[in-house]
C-alpha cells in the first residue's frame, strides 16, 4: 500500500514538472547562443557542408572520442563475458539450414550494404551521416551473414589489428592538431579544399573513415560474441 | 499535412511501447519494441534530423533488435509468472 502510494506521488510530481515545462515552452524562431556560432562560423572556418558532422567531429570533438570509448568498453565488456561460453549443449538438435533465397540474398547484398557503409562515412563531411551510422550500416551487413550463415566466422587477426590502428589513429590525429592547428582534434592540420568536394574539410574525412572502421568492427565483433559458436 | 503524419506515427509509436510491455511472448515484445525504434526514424526524418534518423534505423530498429533477440534465445522464451 505504501509502495503504490510512493509510486502514485511520484508519478503524479513527474505529471506536474512536464505540465509546467510544456505550458511555459516557446519554439525559438531563429537560432540562439552557440548554435548560432556555429553555424554562421562553420562554413568559413572548418569547410565542411554539414554542420552536424563539423560539430560532432570538430567543435565537440573530444565528446565524440569519450563516444568512441565507451563503445570500444562495451565492446570489450561483451566479449570478456561471453567469449567462454562456447560449451554447446550436447542434445541440442542441428538447427535448418537456411533456405536458397536468403543464402543467395545476404552473398548478394552484403557487398552492396558494406559499400554503402563505407560511402556513408566517406561522404560524412558532405551528406548526413558519418562514422557512427556508416559503422552501424557496415554492422548490419556482417549481422545479415551470421542470419544466413550461422557458422560464419569473422577473422579476428586481421579485424582486430584495423581496428586498433584506427583507434590509435583517431588519437594521433587529435594530437597532430595540437601541433599543426589550433587544438586536440583541430581539422585544419589539411588544407580545407574546395567547399562541398570529397576531399575537402581538412581531416574530417579521415577522423570518419577510422571512426567508422572501428565501430563497425566493434558492433560487429559484439553481434558475434553473442550469437555464440552455434546459435 | 506533416502534422498529420507526425502524430500517426506518435499513436504507433505509443502502441509499439505498451505492446511490448504487455506480451507475453518475448519474441514480439523484442519485435515491438524494434518497431518503435522503426517509427521513431521516421519521424526523425519528418523532424529534419537526418542524421540521427539513420542511427535510429541501424542501431535501434536493426542492431540491438537482434541483440534481444539473441539474448531471448539464450534465456526462456516466455515471461516468468510473478504476481
Amino acid at each position: 500500500m505504501i509502495k503504490r502510494l510512493i509510486a502514485l506521488t511520484l508519478v503524479l510530481f513527474f505529471g506536474y514538472i512536464f505540465y509546467q515545462a510544456v505550458t511555459h515552452w516557446q519554439p525559438d524562431s531563429q537560432l540562439q547562443g552557440v548554435s548560432k556560432e556555429y553555424v554562421s562560423r562553420e562554413a568559413n572556418e572548418l569547410g565542411a557542408m554539414n554542420i552536424v558532422t563539423a560539430i560532432v567531429v570538430t567543435y565537440r570533438g573530444l565528446d565524440t572520442l569519450g563516444e568512441v570509448t565507451v563503445l570500444f568498453l562495451a565492446a570489450s565488456g561483451v566479449a570478456l563475458l561471453m567469449r567462454r561460453r562456447n560449451i554447446t549443449t550436447p542434445n541440442r538438435k542441428e538447427r535448418r539450414q537456411a533456405s536458397e533465397f536468403i543464402h543467395t540474398g545476404a552473398k548478394l547484398l552484403t557487398p552492396v550494404i558494406v559499400m554503402f557503409g563505407a560511402y556513408i562515412f566517406l561522404n560524412g563531411h558532405l551528406s548526413p551521416g558519418g562514422g557512427f551510422q556508416g559503422g552501424a550500416v557496415i554492422a548490419s551487413a556482417v549481422l545479415l551473414l551470421f542470419l544466413a550463415f550461422p557458422k560464419y566466422k569473422l577473422k579476428h587477426g586481421f579485424l582486430n589489428t584495423i581496428e586498433s590502428f584506427s583507434g590509435f589513429g583517431y588519437v594521433l590525429v587529435g594530437l597532430l592538431g595540437i601541433y599543426f592547428a589550433g587544438g586536440f582534434l583541430d581539422n585544419r592540420i589539411l588544407p580545407l579544399g574546395d567547399f562541398g568536394k570529397l576531399l575537402s574539410a581538412g581531416a574530417i574525412p579521415i577522423i570518419y573513415t577510422l571512426i567508422g572502421l572501428k565501430v563497425g568492427i566493434e558492433l560487429a565483433g559484439i553481434l558475434e560474441n553473442l550469437k555464440g559458436q552455434e546459435a | 499535412m506533416t502534422l498529420i503524419l507526425i502524430i500517426l506515427l506518435g499513436v504507433a509509436m505509443l502502441v509499439g511501447a505498451i505492446a511490448a510491455l504487455y506480451l507475453k511472448d518475448l519474441t514480439s515484445a523484442v519485435v515491438a519494441a524494434g518497431l518503435v525504434s522503426l517509427f521513431a526514424s521516421v519521424m526523425y526524418l519528418l523532424l529534419a534530423a537526418p542524421d540521427v534518423a539513420m542511427t535510429e534505423a541501424a542501431i535501434g530498429a536493426g542492431l540491438s533488435t537482434v541483440i534481444f533477440l539473441y539474448a531471448v534465445q539464450k534465456t526462456v522464451k516466455h515471461e516468468a509468472k510473478h504476481d
